[in-house]
């Protein structure tokens, strides 16, 4: 028995908690070195951002890790044999949960769509899936997590995953059958078997290529959003945002909304940002809805998901999660 | 032999292909690398996830990358069963 990437782990493990351990301590230090007059904004700016950066880089980092390993479990293969008998309520429940968790890229949306399809499963029960999938993923929670607490990461958690139930759940029941392309119900494809039996080792490795694939493309945004609001936090003054994007505004949270929809950034590009629109007097559910309509609906996606739904689903597709977010962000912004 | 890279154009489908062909050509062998980019022929094969990777037919991996050494391997693996 070969134990060794295991032991890789575990050091990983052990080192990650180490500095994370220092990390405060560290920074403290560091700033208070710097020849920084204090109280300026400039020094509210970089102690700021040099607080946050390493923490949230060491979060997503650590977390980026345990999903690779929890994902080796899961595969869109396993997936759909567990959703191919579900009725449509539990079924959309569950497509939704194991959204969060199946390897998935919206590159490959189509012949996800196609091989779900092909099994059976009911189209509000793949919509479900393909809703969850892409709106609630690791590094938007480390994100929310390590700029907001375990919360608002929760909150985001819970309503990502209403949304994608109940919006599946709808088109479940409004029999859009009719609006996916034809010829998607004539593809017959082979029978596929893919046979991988992961050992130990394998999923260690699936966590190690995960950090590497995902920390090397998404640490960039992270220093820039941090860095865009460290500058709005050092600079412009709080509450100038209460205006346009507070609760008092009504509108604000279907014109965000509609500004986010076509947008698409992945949730370290957008995550920083919000905290910055937060801090400034947005109010929670409009900033949150802004967030998972970048995040979850974009245009990219809705062509790429056009070569097997006809115009009608796409915004039937659209609407009903548009409409979802909406309802989310009044309902937060009632409650807070 | 032919290998065929499924995928819509994808950043991680392109990857792939220009891999199997430097794979190819590490090992010298005669075999010609295809790029399928019609979602038609890609869904034939079943793949749930892109890039799929084809050895004469035979779906041999889906929805990742494998490096250069390891395409390698399954192309040699692929061949033994067939000469067998």
């Amino acid at each position: 028995m070969n134990f060794k990437p295991t032991w890789r782990a575990v050091f990983f493990v052990a080192a990650w908690v180490i500095v994370y351990l220092a990390l405060d301590p560290a920074t403290s230090s560091l700033v208070s070195l710097l020849p920084l007059p204090s109280g300026s904004k400039l020094t509210e700016a970089i102690r700021f951002f040099l607080y946050e950066a390493p923490k949230v880089l060491l979060l997503l980092t650590i977390v980026v890790f345990v999903v690779g390993i929890i994902r080796s479990y899961f595969s869109p293969e396993r997936t759909r044999q567990i959703l191919g008998k579900r009725s449509l309520f539990l079924g959309n429940i569950l497509a939704s949960m194991l959204g969060i968790v199946t390897p998935f890229c919206s590159c490959s949306a189509v012949p996800l769509f196609i091989g779900f399809v092909e099994t059976g499963i009911p189209l509000g029960v793949t919509f479900s899936f393909l809703i969850a999938a892409p709106m609630i993923n690791e590094v938007a929670v480390v994100l929310l997590f390590g700029l907001f607490g375990w919360k608002t990461a929760l909150i985001y958690v819970v309503t990502g995953l209403a949304i994608a139930i109940s919006s599946g759940f709808v088109i479940g029941r409004l029999r859009v059958e009719r609006f996916v392309e034809d010829w998607v119900y004539a593809v017959k494809s082979r029978n596929l078997t893919l046979d991988s039996n992961p050992t130990r080792d394998d999923r260690v490795h699936a966590g190690f290529d995960a950090v590497r694939d995902i920390v090397s493309k998404v640490w960039l945004y992270v220093l820039i959003g941090i860095g865009v609001g460290a500058g709005v936090h050092g600079y412009v003054p709080e509450n100038f945002l209460a205006g346009i994007m507070g609760k008092s505004a009504w509108w604000s949270v279907p014109v965000s909304v509609l500004i986010g929809v076509p947008l698409y950034s992945n949730a370290a590009g957008i995550i920083p940002i919000v905290h910055a629109l937060l801090e400034k007097g947005a109010s929670l559910g409009t900033a949150l809805a802004f967030m998972m309509s970048v995040i979850g609906l974009s245009l990219p996606e809705t062509i790429i998901l056009r070569k097997v739904l006809k115009l009608p689903l796409i915004f039937i597709f659209v609407g009903v999660v548009a409409t979802g977010i909406t309802i989310v962000g009044y309902l937060f912004n009632f409650i807070y | 032999m032919t290998i065929k890279v499924l995928g819509p154009g994808c950043m991680n489908c392109k990857t792939l292909a220009g891999r199997a062909l430097e794979a190819v050509q590490q090992l010298g062998i005669n075999a010609r690398v295809e790029k399928v980019e019609d979602i038609q022929a890609i869904a034939s094969y079943g793949i749930l996830r892109t890039p799929g990777l084809v050895i004469d037919e035979h779906v041999v991996s889906s929805g990742m990358v494998p490096k250069v050494e390891e395409i390698k391997a399954l192309i040699l693996k692929q061949s033994g069963n067939v000469s067998r």
